[in-house]
């Protein structure tokens, strides 16, 4: 069992960083990062106030970017039919696609947080605090995007529909991610992290239900 | 193998009181006009829908071959059945077995979206063919396929039901193979009207 829910993983990583889609919301991340000094302007301290904040929302709005193609393809193409055939839950299916997304948008992203911190001029503790709070909160946010893909998976507009979805749930994870980021912060990663655990473990029973809702 | 099965899509009844048996060796045909169940009946043998009413007992090991190739597009054939086949505890040779079986060995490296209509329902078969299923489901098994490809169809069949496997398949086209019991299913609107 534990061997052929590697395979199933294992198969969904691939299958994302041979397609390009991982990079996509990297190459999104860096240019939302490289806009902003833009539209603000060269102010350092400005910058240094704001653009942990901003690298956040950014972090968010990635989040969105590959929505259609976590659930959409396989329900369509029969891989989950396939899977529950040989037994697999649907809980397990997702946590298992839970798992592989995370794989493939948490470590990327991160890598394109610390080039975007260069850009708004972070370093030292603050650099910290922010790769610290977005590795903690990339699971909530791979297990957001996981189970609102299935929610919408099948309708037609879901890419919007998507969006306004991830608005109100990520809405914790925002005000403690950036408010680490303050000076008197420490708790505040600390209750990220129990937002992020709450919302990775519900995902594998939310979006299962909403398959197996699916298949009705 | 089934007994008293009711099944409810949409709002309709599709049947009910739905008996049959299937014993290891055996075939069902599934006959009707479109829109009667056969598809339900089929995805609910699988596991896939739940019944409204009664029970069945099945193989623990099923394998359903629908009109969805389950296979990833980019990926040459013999790629993406070998995923199958691993989740399946198969092998390489099984993977080359079941494709020589239906008449794809010459296409493995060929990926999946390149395949006509009839490569593709053979990739569904050789899919099929992989699993180490004891019960077939098979929806039109025989669409898009060649009068050859049907032939070989019928003698992958026959194989299954000689080492004591169970089918049942729901086919428009006549299939080379005898079959044990023929379903034929009705629609239920003069029964409905009664009640």
């Amino acid at each position: 069992m534990i061997r052929a829910i590697a395979t199933i993983i294992w198969r969904d990583v691939r299958q994302s960083y041979a397609s390009g889609g991982t990079w996509l919301p990297v190459i999104f991340y860096l240019s939302a990062a490289t806009l902003f000094p833009f539209a603000v302007g060269p102010d350092r301290e400005l910058l240094l106030q704001t653009g942990g904040g901003i690298l956040w929302i950014a972090a968010l709005l990635a989040t969105l970017l590959p929505l259609d193609r976590l659930i959409q393809p396989d329900l369509e193409n029969g891989v989950y039919d396939q899977l529950i055939v040989r037994g697999f839950s649907d809980e397990l299916i997702v946590a298992a696609r839970l798992v592989s997304h995370w794989l493939s948008f948490g470590p990327p992203l991160l890598f394109a947080a610390f080039l975007a911190s260069g850009l708004m001029g972070l370093e030292g503790a603050a650099l910290g605090t922010l790769l610290a709070s977005l590795a903690i909160a990339t699971p909530a946010l791979a297990g957001l995007a996981v189970m609102i893909a299935a929610l919408t998976a099948g309708l037609k507009g879901a890419g919007a529909l998507g969006g306004l979805l991830l608005v109100p749930l990520a809405i914790p994870l925002l005000i403690f991610g950036a408010g680490s980021l303050s000076a008197q912060g420490g708790s505040a990663l600390l209750f990220l992290a129990a937002i992020s655990l709450l919302l990775v473990a519900i995902t594998p029973f939310a979006a299962g239900a909403a398959l197996s809702a699916v298949r009705e | 193998m089934t007994e008293a099965l009711g099944c409810v899509r949409g709002g309709r009844i599709l049947f009910r009181g739905l008996h049959f048996a299937l014993s290891p060796g055996q075939a069902g045909l599934l006959t009707g006009p479109n829109g009667v169940g056969k598809s339900s009946l089929l995805r609910l043998l699988a596991g896939l829908l739940e019944p409204s009413a009664g029970s069945f007992s099945a193989p623990e090991t099923k394998a359903l071959c629908d009109d969805r190739l389950a296979l990833d597009e980019h990926l040459p054939l013999e790629q993406a059945l070998r995923f199958w086949a691993r989740l399946d505890g198969k092998g390489t040779a099984d993977v080359a077995a079941a494709m020589a079986r239906a008449g794809l060995d010459h296409l493995a490296e060929v990926p999946v979206r390149y395949f006509s209509t009839g490569q593709r329902q053979r990739a569904r078969l050789a899919r099929t063919y992989l699993a180490n299923a004891r019960l077939w489901l098979l929806d039109e098994p025989a669409n898009g396929l060649d009068t050859e490809s049907v032939e070989q169809l019928g003698r992958a069949l026959q194989g299954h039901l000689d080492e004591g496997g169970i089918i049942l398949a729901a086919s428009h086209i006549p299939l080379p193979i005898a079959f044990d019991t023929n379903l034929r299913r009705e629609p239920l609107e003069e029964l409905e009207a009664c009640l």
